[in-house]
């Protein structure tokens, strides 16, 4: 594959999306997620 | 590859195998569907790429909106890293063939057109119009209201999952009222409206292609701004097109692919790629 037809958008994008994750998760996001997605969601599934 | 491995690979059969299979394996918590509860564990510390309520009593993951959201209205960050950061990633890398292969949703839907119906409509005056209106669904009710509608304690409701996610009421609100005496007991005017929401989509999933997908879903229309420049991308070949425009007539997200093979609407399910009769298209990580 030569320079000009090589993904380099994508690739860039993709590994700045890997260093975000872990940058959330180490300041604790992936906590918040985690603790919402082990409880029912009482707004999802419409109760309120 | 020849024409007929192709057929077979981009064929509806194929794809749906893939995301039954996909759909299978990330809502395989069997014990959740016996005794009407949801899956506790520290699988749910990651999102699936697909839609997938986190409130289905088989999911072992999270939903990426349901995150987003709930990152948003926790009332601790105001960016949220984690969630966004997981969507960029699977954004770059395949853009929107989540949408066409790993989506459960999508699944329900493309299996509800198969059903015959007296009217099928595939274009319609409002349909441009309107595909716009996932856009102002992401930004208003996945993004500012979770953020900015706050209660006396800083933190905010899903806004996304109370009051317009379908997806949510089929794969939490249906089973675990089934299973469930308290959340049957539970059951309010939220219910109704979310399940009437539910019975519109139905129906007109019947008539229209996808029209969640078109029309209303936030995670197609974060995935589709990364269409562009995804690694892995569909690409016509202009000395091999022989303008036929069979492509542009199979699509069933309206998308013309000699022209924009890069489409925001195009879901990569590969129905062009299977009906191109000179193989111009393919899927490739290559930019030309």
């Amino acid at each position: 594959m030569n320079k000009k037809n090589f993904p380099y958008k994508g690739i860039i994008t993709a590994l700045l999306g890997l260093v975000f994750m872990f940058f959330g998760a180490y300041r604790g996001e992936a906590d918040i997620v985690l603790s919402k997605a082990i409880r029912v969601c009482l707004e999802c599934i419409g109760i309120g | 590859m020849d024409k007929n491995k192709k057929k077979k690979l981009y064929g509806d059969g194929f794809r749906h195998s893939v995301q039954a299979l996909w759909g299978i394996a990330t809502n395989s918590f069997i014990t959740g569907f016996l005794k009407g509860r949801i899956y506790t564990g520290k699988l749910k510390y990651l999102c699936v790429p697909g839609l997938n309520c986190y409130s289905c009593p088989g999911a072992l993951g999270s939903c990426p909106i349901g995150a987003l959201q709930a990152v948003f209205g926790s009332g601790e960050h105001k960016i949220a890293f984690y969630v966004i950061g997981f969507l960029m990633f699977i954004g770059a890398v395949c853009g929107r063939f989540v949408c066409g292969w790993l989506c459960p949703f999508g699944l329900m839907q493309d299996l509800l057109h198969k059903i015959p119906f007296p009217k099928k409509i595939k274009d319609f005056k409002a349909d441009r119009l309107l595909r716009y209106l996932k856009y102002i669904i992401l930004a208003l009710f996945v993004i500012i209201l979770p953020m900015f509608a706050l209660d006396e304690y800083g933190m905010s409701d899903p806004w996304f999952c109370k009051y317009i996610c379908p997806a949510g009421t089929l794969e939490g609100g249906l089973p675990l009222a089934a299973l469930n005496e308290g959340i049957r007991a539970s059951i309010g005017w939220l219910y109704t409206y979310k399940l009437a929401i539910l019975a519109v989509l139905i129906i007109a999933s019947l008539i229209i292609y996808r029209p969640f997908c078109k029309y209303i879903c936030p995670l197609g229309a974060i995935y589709s701004t990364f269409n562009k420049i995804s690694v892995f991308k569909l690409r016509c070949d202009e000395s091999k097109c022989v303008s036929c425009g069979k492509c542009a007539r199979v699509c069933k997200m309206n998308v013309d692919p000699t022209r924009i093979p890069d489409s925001a609407e195009c879901i990569r399910c590969g129905k062009c790629i299977s009906e191109c009769p000179t193989q111009a298209l393919k899927f490739t990580a290559k930019n030309k």
